[in-house]
């Protein structure tokens, strides 16, 4: 019996020696990149651009970058999700959700070379904003597609049962009935997609460029900063104030990250509720 | 449940009069169009990223031939020299040699290297979450993975650069050294190298593997656990004879796709592994490289290769790393077809 106890005990100290092997890294990263960002810290990092002491530029590509994902990639996975959810069938439906859940499986980097040589290259567009959110959009799509399918799956069948009694289009009953209770899981899930668009970088190499000037709206020949581009060139270029700048881009980065995430959380508390208040 | 097959009338029927269509009816065609027309788009987007690819390597793939995966120098060659190399009609730089071995050994050594290390840590993490840690207090710590899975790789790769590699090397590093077991001795350097880049990838793929054990470990009926207690087995007895079973397809297929992760991770890995090119690591604690890191390290070089084999060549990487990632990727999901429940994670287990 106390053999048993002991190894009852032994188990779940392993257990929580794992837990503390996921939560130990987590704290280590947050806190170090904060710490090293502590001398770059102050109102010049967002007012400045990085031709001198800040990085107001690479802050404002970003969420232009951000705000073009969530247009291009938002309107497409979103549409793409209800086709999905409720109107594909049988064997084109599987087909078409398979692939694209293969597709989000795809190496960031390879997404990145093709948005090189295809649209930077082949386009003639130059390192760019349109190139830039393209890349960007494929890579998250997925995402959208498979969060905004859940969210309308969530919605009580019997909901599109009394709309279609009642004579109404299935297009009027996605729109009016079934969009209104996913709402919240369909944002929840286009948060997502924006927490991934603000850290990656490997897309974006080869197709945003960089430059000191504020971003500007054109979509083509203009190159665009955003902010982990500043966290992997500083980090190689030698000095403190370098070192220092990177990783106070990545403590922007993470900022902007746990404000995406607060937000997606309290969406997803509505989704819930949401959906406690359909099952009757 | 639409109207329209409503109207339709069924064959048996007597002749109806013309009924009058219903507002909107006529849109729903054309909305249904266009939705269909984003729903076709993702995977559009993969059939062009794959003709793409083996379009842009094609030259290569022709150039390089079987050297391609037995030769283990990477180079683009001496592009000031006179005269260049001409195989099978296509042209490179004099000198111009394309083997990835070496990469492709970093890439899967690696890798694996960080799904073994992942596996246990997230999966015991994962239990200890659903079932041991109060309810109140899940939240909290769930937390955690949502965080990991959200840090941008390039923040993986400062971290391990400055603080994780060097804190490793001075420490553990060295004890581990000390040993003198074959492939774990030697100079330990300043952090960089395999398996720093090995921990960290581990580090990454943790919440992929751990958000669908965790939902997984929650989808366990019940009543089963209340019988495994009620006939005396201790909680730990009842994760392994419940628990464990229950979820192990889905932790497997979930681990694959961590492992496709791995395979496809590139700006943490540039910064950490130290790039070594051209030879196989000694030790795990040597520099090394893999085939993603490669592709972000040389295309500034590639580029002023004239005769374009190098960018070629490039490709030709991307699409070995596209075909290995694919495959991880189909692999994993086929086995969770086996298994009911919580879905899998797309990408990163957000």
């Amino acid at each position: 019996m106390t053999a048993r106890r002991v190894r009852n005990a032994a188990f779940w100290s392993a257990c929580s020696l794992a837990f503390l092997c996921v939560a130990a890294p987590t704290l280590s990263m947050l806190i170090s990149v904060f710490h090293q960002a502590v001398p770059a810290l102050g109102w010049s990092l967002l007012f400045k651009r990085t031709n001198s002491i800040g990085i107001q530029n690479a802050i404002l590509g970003t969420l232009l970058l951000l705000l073009g994902v969530l247009i291009l990639a938002g309107g497409v996975g979103v549409a793409a999700g209800v086709y999905l959810a409720e109107f594909a069938t049988g064997r084109h439906e599987r087909f078409l959700r398979f692939f694209s859940e293969i597709l989000a499986g795809m190496p960031s980097i390879v997404i990145g070379y093709i948005g090189y040589i295809t649209l930077v290259v082949q386009f003639h567009w130059g390192f760019s904003l349109a190139a830039a959110v393209i890349s960007l959009s494929i890579l998250v799509l997925p995402y959208v597609v498979k969060t905004t399918e859940v969210a309308l799956r969530q919605v009580p069948t019997f909901l599109r049962e009394a709309s279609a009694g009642l004579g109404l289009s299935s297009t009027t009953t996605v729109w009016r009935i079934l969009l209104p209770p996913a709402l919240p899981g369909i944002v929840s899930g286009l948060i997502v997609a924006l927490a991934i668009s603000t850290g990656e970088l490997a897309p974006l190499l080869f197709t945003a460029g960089f430059s000191d000037q504020n971003p500007s709206l054109a979509l083509v020949h203009h190159q665009l900063p955003y902010l982990t581009n500043v966290i992997f060139t500083d980090l190689s270029l030698p000095g403190a104030r370098a070192r220092a700048t990177s990783a106070a881009a990545g403590a922007v980065t993470l900022v902007l990250l746990i404000i995406l995430i607060a937000v997606g959380r309290l969406v997803s508390r509505g989704a819930r509720r949401a959906t406690a208040r359909m099952t009757i | 449940m639409s109207i329209t097959t409503e109207a339709r009338p069924e064959p048996s029927a007597p002749p109806r009069p013309a009924r009058r269509r219903l507002p909107g009816i006529g849109a729903d065609r054309s909305v249904r169009s266009v939705l269909l027309v984003a729903a076709i788009i993702p995977t559009a987007a993969l059939a062009f990223l794959i003709y793409q690819m083996v379009k842009t390597a094609w030259p290569a793939v022709i150039f390089n031939g079987v050297g391609f995966f037995t030769t283990k120098t990477f180079t683009i060659g001496n592009l000031y020299a006179t005269g260049t190399e001409v195989h099978h009609g296509y042209t490179a730089a004099k000198g111009a040699s394309y083997g990835i071995l070496p990469l492709v050994f970093g890439t899967v050594v690696s890798s694996f290297i960080a799904v073994i290390l992942a596996v246990p840590v997230s999966v015991g993490g994962a239990i200890l979450l659903a079932e041991r840690i109060p309810v109140r207090l899940q939240g909290v710590l769930g937390t955690f993975l949502e965080l990991l899975a959200g840090i941008p790789s390039v923040v993986f790769g400062l971290w391990g650069i400055y603080t994780f590699g060097p804190l490793l090397s001075r420490t553990l590093y060295k004890w581990i050294a000390a040993l003198h077991i074959p492939w774990f001795t030697g100079p330990t350097g300043a952090g960089e190298g395999m398996l720093t880049a090995s921990l960290v990838l581990a580090v990454m793929i943790v919440p992929i593997i751990a958000s669908t054990t965790r939902e997984l470990v929650r989808s366990v009926p019940a009543i089963s656990k209340e019988g495994a207690l009620a006939l005396g087995l201790t909680s730990s007895e009842t994760v392994r004879i419940v628990t464990i079973p229950y979820v192990r397809t889905g932790v497997v297929a979930a681990s694959i796709l961590g492992l496709a992760r791995a395979l496809g991770e590139t700006i943490a890995v540039l910064i950490i592994s130290g790039n070594f090119l051209n030879a196989y690591p000694h030790s795990i604690f040597d520099p090394f490289s893999t085939m993603a890191s490669t592709i972000a390290a040389f295309l500034d070089s590639a580029l002023t290769d004239s005769t374009g084999m190098a960018v070629h060549s490039l490709a030709e990487v991307g699409l070995v790393l596209l075909a290995i990632t694919l495959v991880a990727n189909l692999a994993g999901r086929m086995l969770s077809r086996r298994f009911s429940g919580a879905g899998l994670p797309v990408g990163r287990g957000v």
